[in-house]
């Protein structure tokens, strides 16, 4: 350990929040990631866009250990992720050690996946009350306070059911948030709603985004893209084609097939 | 384009025609209710006008002192080993989904075992244990304890019951778990909810929307199941009327009581699982199917309407 760790004012050399080494990742026979390199300082944006089967959730889900990964590193804010290093070993982490990894990245699915037989503010409050420990008037009361700031504060006691898929989104968005993550990873969270639903949850990411939380977001929003992430990479076929500051990537991208996919796309 | 945009207030009032609407008539429905009422009828004929059917003696017995004792002892198993059937459920359901190869075969020898062997044969193999193992000592030294006397019929048929209803409530809890989303296991996981508080907390719950209706029918299907033990001589319903039928030879009347008790008790319990799922359907559906007695008043209003208005719209 050098003592870079200990200058956190000198970004360039602070640990990165994410750093992907070399991730490779298959199914059976089908090579889905081919060695991704990625660094995510803390703080930043980045948006990861890509034609459909390149890889995007995959490794997003690598991110977090959801999937294990077949070659490379994961580092997620210093920690190798899914491994304990003990000398020049690599153990593997048992689903315990796993799960205490995970409680610092927060993460939101295309489908919600809200818990459907616990009221919104149970869906906020269980983790932090079980994995956590934390009292549960301390959560209850952060937990409101997250719904209030993702404008559902009058619906702490409905069921997920009842709620539009925006509503239900944003619920979402609050109960990773209620884990109080230094790292938030969207995958799609717009895809599964009605066009006139986007909105609100896009603005409810753009507020997290400024508050400077990191992000790591798949999106096929390519004008929330280009205003909100700091960087935005393009994948395809399990590979990063090419990556840049989002406004130059978007508006005026490099590679044949970052060119193809943003005109099959705008 | 001849296509126009209209707006609410344009679309004319719906219009209104006189006709008169005639039922469509169906002789086959009349004919066939006909034929049953009549069989019905020539049933209940026999069955009330055959003395040997000994309805004085059933009056008299139906509320007899060893036959509210037998239904009690009827009730006691069904419990008992419905509670011991589900414990063991759940064990082996989430046994069978283990990652632990050694676990999962262990987890399917045991239903196969309990499945592929007649549980009357099982519950002679608890009663004569004795036969087996003389003496019983969990493996601990200097315990031993008696088979014969640690073995009662009561003991051997909770547990041959029990162990049997277990393997046939692991395959629906098993079904059960299998119901629920994916996704709920990896946003549980993704919060840091590890395996065990994701089962009990977040998948448990869910899955009970499908395993509570043919949990319902297990446990009719335990209470007449029960009436096998009479065969090691436990006094429950069934063996009980056979005591008192072995003494006065009136053994019609007697089947015909424990068969009255039986059904009163699977009614019961039949309404009692009705209201059950409809309780744990409100997970899943925004409106609740109605209830019979909804379902009657909803018919009768809505043809009660039609005919007073003399069946004109
Ligand atoms: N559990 C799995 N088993 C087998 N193949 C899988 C599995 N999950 C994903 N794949 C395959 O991996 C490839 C990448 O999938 P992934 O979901 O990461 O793509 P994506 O970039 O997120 O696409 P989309 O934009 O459609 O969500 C696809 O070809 C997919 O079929
Ligand atoms: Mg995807």
């Amino acid at each position: 350990m050098s003592a870079t760790a200990s200058q956190p004012l000198l970004s360039q050399s602070a640990t990165p929040m994410v750093r992907a080494d070399g991730i490779e990742k298959n199914y059976g026979k089908l090579q889905v990631l081919n060695g991704i390199d990625l660094e995510v300082q803390a703080g930043e944006v980045v948006c990861l866009i890509g034609p459909s089967g390149s890889g995007k959730s995959t490794f997003l889900r690598c991110i977090n250990h959801l999937e294990g990964i077949d070659g490379g590193r994961m580092w997620v804010d210093g920690k190798v992720m899914g491994y304990d290093i003990k000398g020049t070993r690599l153990h593997e982490q048992k689903d315990s050690e796993v799960c205490r990894n995970r409680t610092g990245i927060g993460m939101v699915f295309q489908h919600f996946n809200l818990f459907p037989h616990m009221s919104v503010l149970e869906n906020l409050m269980e983790a932090p009350r079980l994995v956590l420990k934390q009292k549960r008037s301390i959560v209850r009361e952060r937990a409101l306070k997250l719904l209030d700031a993702v404008g559902l504060a009058d619906k702490a006691d409905a069921f997920p059911r009842q709620l539009s898929g925006g509503q239900q989104q944003r619920v979402a968005i609050a109960r990773a948030l209620c884990m109080e993550p230094k790292l938030m990873l969207f995958d799609e969270p717009t895809s599964a709603l009605d066009p006139e639903l986007v909105g609100e949850v896009l603005k409810v990411i753009k507020d997290l985004a400024q508050s400077g939380m990191t992000m790591v977001v798949v999106t096929h929003e390519m004008n929330f893209a280009r205003d909100v992430a700091d960087r935005v990479v393009f994948m395809a076929d399990g590979v990063i084609v090419e990556q840049g500051p989002a406004r130059d990537v978007i508006t005026n991208p490099q590679h044949p097939r970052t060119k193809a996919f943003l005109a099959s796309v705008l | 384009m001849s296509t126009q945009i209209t707006v609410a207030d344009e679309v004319p009032a719906r219009t209104r025609d006189h006709y008169t609407i005639v039922k469509a008539k169906h002789p086959g429905r009349w004919a066939s209710a006909v034929l049953i009422l009549a069989v019905f009828a020539v049933l209940l004929q026999s069955v009330f006008t055959n003395p040997r059917f000994g309805w004085g003696t059933v009056g008299k017995y139906l509320r007899d002192v060893s036959i509210i004792n037998g239904i009690g002892v009827t009730l006691m198993l069904t419990v008992v080993c419905m509670a011991i059937g589900v414990v063991i459920g759940v064990v082996l359901a989430v046994m069978r989904l283990s990652l632990n190869p050694v676990v999962r075969t262990a987890a399917f020898g045991y239903v196969n075992f309990f499945r592929g062997t007649p549980v009357l044969v099982q519950l002679l193999f608890w009663y004569n244990l004795a036969a087996l193992y003389p003496l019983i000592s969990f493996g601990i030294p200097g315990v031993a304890l008696n088979a014969n006397q640690l073995i009662t019929p009561i003991f051997a048929a909770i547990l041959g019951l029990g162990l049997n209803q277990g393997a046939y409530m692991s395959e629906i809890v098993r079904a059960g778990i299998l119901s629920v989303d994916n996704g709920q296991l990896e946003a549980a996981g993704a919060l840091g909810i590890n395996r065990l508080h994701t089962l009990r907390r977040i998948i448990l719950p869910q899955a009970m929307r499908v395993i509570i209706p043919p949990t319902g029918n297990e446990t009719i299907g335990m209470l007449k199941t029960t009436a096998l033990v009479s065969v090691i001589s436990v006094p429950e319903l069934l063996y009980s009327s056979q005591i008192i039928y072995a003494r006065t030879f009136q053994t019609i009347p007697l089947l015909i009581v424990a068969s009255l008790w039986y059904i009163v008790v699977t009614s019961v319990l039949s309404v009692g699982q009705y209201y059950l799922e409809r309780r744990y359907a409100k997970g899943g559906q925004r409106n609740l199917p109605l209830t019979p007695l909804q379902r009657i008043t909803l018919f009768f209003n809505t043809h009660d309407r039609l005919a007073r208005k003399g069946g004109k719209l």
